[in-house]
């Protein structure tokens, strides 16, 4: 016979989760990334208020998250070098250090999320997780499913190699993710 | 031995790099340095953890590394890749070019990679009529002033943004000159795509590589390492053989370690690939097939790994902590501090092992043992053991013409030909006695100009410095001829270590020790007073402080087992005990004398903790400026100096400098005065800063160093304590 109240632990499994998308949204802010926090049904929306100008990306994996019309997906060179904003999913994010980790496929996340000046990750709130340990594990599982090349991103590329720090080196200069609540409890 | 013109090209070379490089490097690593202490301070208590765990998964990887070779290259080529082994750079060049040759590539885009570096990728391209282009902006500005790397991370450190802006406006001749390093970034930035869209082949390193997925992990903040591997068909990566980690979870606390240790919480771009990568090339339409080959560089690593001593340096993950922490690096960088290819204390252990000992001899020097990068490798390697056994190698090989007329001076269990100069500090020890021993004469005779002059053109001893003054009564002579007093039931028994510079110099510290710890209820008894070592250990001689090391154990060991504690005024001496006797002694014997040794201040701190009174100490409301040494701040006994001395009521002031730049004898060396000077200069302003606070200092090298650079004798915290000050302040 169970012992345990199961309303008790999925009340502390959401206690943890908010926890989790809290602290990912502060280190995000430390790492200049921009974040929205919002429920399935507004997603789309959300996304696209992220977007700037002429967007690009790459169909999501999600069954309940799709992307604005606007967006272009499968696009062609040109397309990736006059767009201004590029959209992907995110496999996961790492909340201690405000990293969302992004999956390379056959479906041009690589370029879409690196060529143009902004870049937006949808991330399944349920997969934001704490640290990089629980990342790792994820990680290796997702590996032993069949992914093989994920970018962890951490903020809009940069360098200080010219003198003093500068964004958008090879990549984009400003990082916006929206975590989806797909739960409906919310925060 | 070491030539006069050797010493002055030295010295010459280090005061070129002083003016031209020195302000920048300092800027850039004391900012990447106190970022890291920042950043790895808020892991708390996990950064240990952190350490100990990629500590030990290296130790693991190097032991299996063929097995882990193999599992690797079955895994690439399962995967679809190519996997080549080089023995040697002749070798790697020559598999790299027939690559590029196949696919008939015109140029090589790069993104930043010290193996290449070392193999001289660049050269052996261009050789054959391809281009290479560095596309890491680092890179590209070295590329450009045709310079080599001078930091492991951030090879242009060395160069300002007004350098950067004019070897911009010569070499390229923009419409508007460029200046400020938004106009550089986006001017490099827009040079740069084209070439990297247009290349054949893209060439990268890899921060680490994952055997059983055979993935690469490389760790970026620039997007450039992306665009190269997308852009292009051909990935070529180049990776030495110590790079492979068994498991991509074992991935997880080297990217936690890797960008803080380098003064960054984590990079902008951390890419797992498992190439040939997924995503299509662009252009799309074009279709191209994608290859991937894996180039694993042994060039010297699997004899390093056979090496007992330079092993360890196969766990070095390249994160530039080693360079940012040394207060040597900090002011001269890696174009003085590197050789070859690899810059810091490190690269003494890199350079051995790739390029040979000739490479590392020539900036071996500049590791001047301060330990204070210890505590700060990720992978906690004994960087400075390293240096000192590179050092003894590299006096073995020597061959030196004078030393047959100094073997009285110096009765030392070196062979081979060790310089004069070394012998000499090496055996600072009977010189001591000597110069004590015909006290003063042997003061004013050693001081007199020509003396300087003679000293200073065999010897390379500096004559700006002042030589110590050699007292005719020691500190022992004054213990055994005092009249003892009577402790009744003891709270401890202690013998005190009578270091050499105690012993024959700066005796009043023995003496305030003395006074001090019978005053809290201690018995004490003194040590022979000889060396430790530790003076032909900072030479490298690490035979004769081996045999030095043994001795001390011989006299010390009975009376540690009969519950007495050793207790040490001298940092550095300590430190021998607690740190470099592991590693010359065997393990039992290490552990008797380091488990039972103290700083004197760590001492009273843990006798007063013990309920021992204070009420003969001296106490005071004085305002002080207390300058630790760098070697008791790697054991962490620092702090118990400034607790006891506000527990006194004592206004506690601190330098918060990695070194005061004198360590050891190496300040005294001609050709390093100008860069121990420098190094002083930031302490000094500290010092000043602390305006008629009254300075106290725990080391000799450290007093010497503070007496040269602002006019006054700091003393030593245990001089401020000593019940005798108080008697003495109270009658007059
Ligand atoms: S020796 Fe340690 S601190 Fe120095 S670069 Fe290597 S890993 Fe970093």
């Amino acid at each position: 016979m169970p012992t345990t109240n199961d309303h008790a632990i999925d009340e502390l499994d959401h206690a943890r989760d908010v926890q989790a998308i809290q602290r990912f949204r502060e280190a995000a802010a430390n790492a200049h990334v921009e974040t929205t926090y919002v429920p399935v049904e507004r997603a789309t929306e959300a996304i696209a208020d992220a977007i700037e100008g002429d967007a690009v990306g790459s169909t999501l994996p999600f069954e309940t998250v799709t992307l604005p019309e606007k967006v272009r997906t499968d696009p062609t060179d040109d397309d990736l070098r006059t767009a201004q904003t590029g959209v992907t999913a995110a496999a996961f994010a790492i909340a201690s250090y405000g990293t969302v980790a992004i999956p390379m496929t056959e479906h041009k996340e690589g370029p879409v999320s690196l060529f143009p000046p902004t870049q937006v990750a949808v991330v399944l709130a349920r997969d934001v997780h704490p640290d990089m340990a629980t990342a790792f594990e994820v990680l290796a599982r997702l590996f032993d499913d069949g992914t093989k090349d994920v970018i962890f991103v951490t903020g809009p590329s940069s360098t200080g190699d010219m003198g003093s720090l500068v964004r958008g080196v090879h990549g984009p200069e400003a990082v916006s993710v929206i975590i989806v609540d797909t739960t409906g409890e919310g925060i | 031995m070491k030539s006069n013109t050797t010493r002055e090209e030295t010295r010459a070379h280090i005061r070129h790099l002083l003016a031209e490089e020195g302000d920048t490097v300092f800027e850039n690593t004391s900012y990447l340095n106190d970022a890291r202490y920042e950043l790895v301070g808020e892991l708390g208590a996990d950064y240990d953890r952190l350490k100990d765990r990629a500590r030990s998964i290296k130790e693991e990887a190097i032991e299996h590394l063929p097995d882990l070779i193999e599992t690797l290259t079955e895994r690439v080529e399962a995967n679809g890749g190519t996997v080549y082994v080089a023995e040697d750079a002749a070798d790697a060049n020559q598999y790299i070019t027939s690559v590029c040759d196949d696919v008939g590539a015109e140029s090589v885009v790069k993104s930043k990679s010290m193996t290449t570096e070392e193999l001289e990728v660049n050269d052996a391209l261009e050789a054959v009529g391809i281009e290479a282009v560095e596309t890491d902006l680092g890179e590209m500005v070295i590329q450009i002033a045709d310079e080599a790397p001078s930091h492991l991370v951030g090879p242009g450190l060395h160069k300002s943004r007004t350098e950067i802006a004019e070897l911009f406006n010569t070499h390229f001749d923009p419409d508007e000159p460029l200046e400020t390093a938004e106009e550089l970034t986006e001017f490099a930035r827009d040079h740069l795509a084209p070439k990297i869209e247009a290349a054949d082949v893209g060439m990268t390193g890899a921060n680490f590589l994952i055997a059983e997925t055979g993935s690469l992990a490389l760790v970026t903040n620039e997007g450039n390492a992306r665009k190269v591997v997308e852009s292009n068909d051909t990935h070529i990566a180049v990776a030495g053989i110590e790079k492979i980690l068994p498991t991509l979870e074992e991935l997880q606390p080297f990217i936690e370690l890797i960008g803080r240790s380098a003064g960054q919480s984590t990079t902008a771009y951390t890419s797992i690939l498992t190439p040939p990568v997924a995503t299509p090339t662009m252009p799309f339409d074009e279709g191209g097939e994608r290859s991937f080959h894996l180039v694993l560089v042994d060039n010297g690593r699997m004899a390093m790994r056979d090496d007992e001593q330079l092993r360890e340096t196969l766990y070095c993950i390249r994160c530039s902590a080693c360079l940012n922490s040394c207060a040597n690096f900090q002011h001269v960088g890696g174009h003085a501090f590197g050789g070859e290819t690899y810059t810091g204390g490190i690269a003494t252990g890199w350079e051995t092992g790739v390029h040979g000992l000739e490479s590392a001899a020539e900036f071996n020097d500049l590791c001047t043992g301060c330990s204070r990068c210890v505590n700060q490798c990720p992978v906690k390697i004994d960087i400075p053991w390293i240096n000192t056994v590179v050092r003894d190698r590299i006096n073995r090989s020597d061959t030196g013409t004078f030393d047959f007329l100094y073997e009285g001076l110096t009765p030392d269990a070196e062979s081979g030909g060790l310089s004069l100069r070394k012998r000499l500090f090496g055996n600072f020890e009977t010189l001591a006695k000597l110069g004590s021993a015909t006290a003063p004469v042997s003061n004013w005779l050693a001081n007199r100009r020509e003396s300087r002059l003679l000293a200073e053109h065999v010897l390379g001893v500096d004559r700006r410095r002042a030589l110590p003054e050699f007292q005719r009564t020691t500190f022992r002579d004054w213990f055994r001829s005092r009249e003892r007093p009577i402790i009744e039931e003891p709270m401890r028994r202690a013998v005190l270590y009578p270091d050499i510079y105690t012993n024959y110099v700066s005796v009043e510290r023995g003496k305030a020790a003395v006074r001090t710890l019978e005053s809290l209820g201690v018995e004490v008894e003194l040590a022979t007073p000889r060396s430790t070592g530790r003076e032909p250990l900072s030479q490298g001689m690490i035979s004769t402080a081996t045999e030095r090391a043994r001795l001390i154990h011989a006299d010390l060991a009975d009376t540690i087992d009969e519950g007495t504690d050793v207790v040490f005024i001298e940092p550095s001496d300590l430190a021998m005990f607690t740190d470099d006797y592991e590693k010359l002694l065997p393990k039992e014997a290490y552990q008797t004398l380091a488990e039972n040794s103290y700083d004197v201040l760590e001492y009273v701190y843990g006798l007063l903790e013990n309920g021992a009174d204070p009420a003969e100490l001296s106490a005071d409301d004085e305002s002080l400026m207390y300058h630790s040494h760098c070697q008791q701040r790697t054991l962490g006994v620092n702090t118990h100096t400034v607790a006891v001395l506000e527990e006194l009521g004592y206004d506690v002031m601190t330098s918060n400098v990695e070194c005061c730049g004198m360590a050891g004898s190496f300040g005294y060396k001609s050709e390093y005065y100008d860069l121990s000077m420098d190094v002083g200069d930031e302490l000094r302003g500290q010092l000043v800063e602390a305006g008629d606070r009254r300075l106290v200092a725990s080391g000799t090298s450290c007093t010497d160093q503070i007496d040269d650079l602002v006019g006054e004798n700091p003393i030593h915290p245990i001089e401020v304590i000593d019940p005798e000050r108080r008697k003495g302040e109270t009658t007059t």
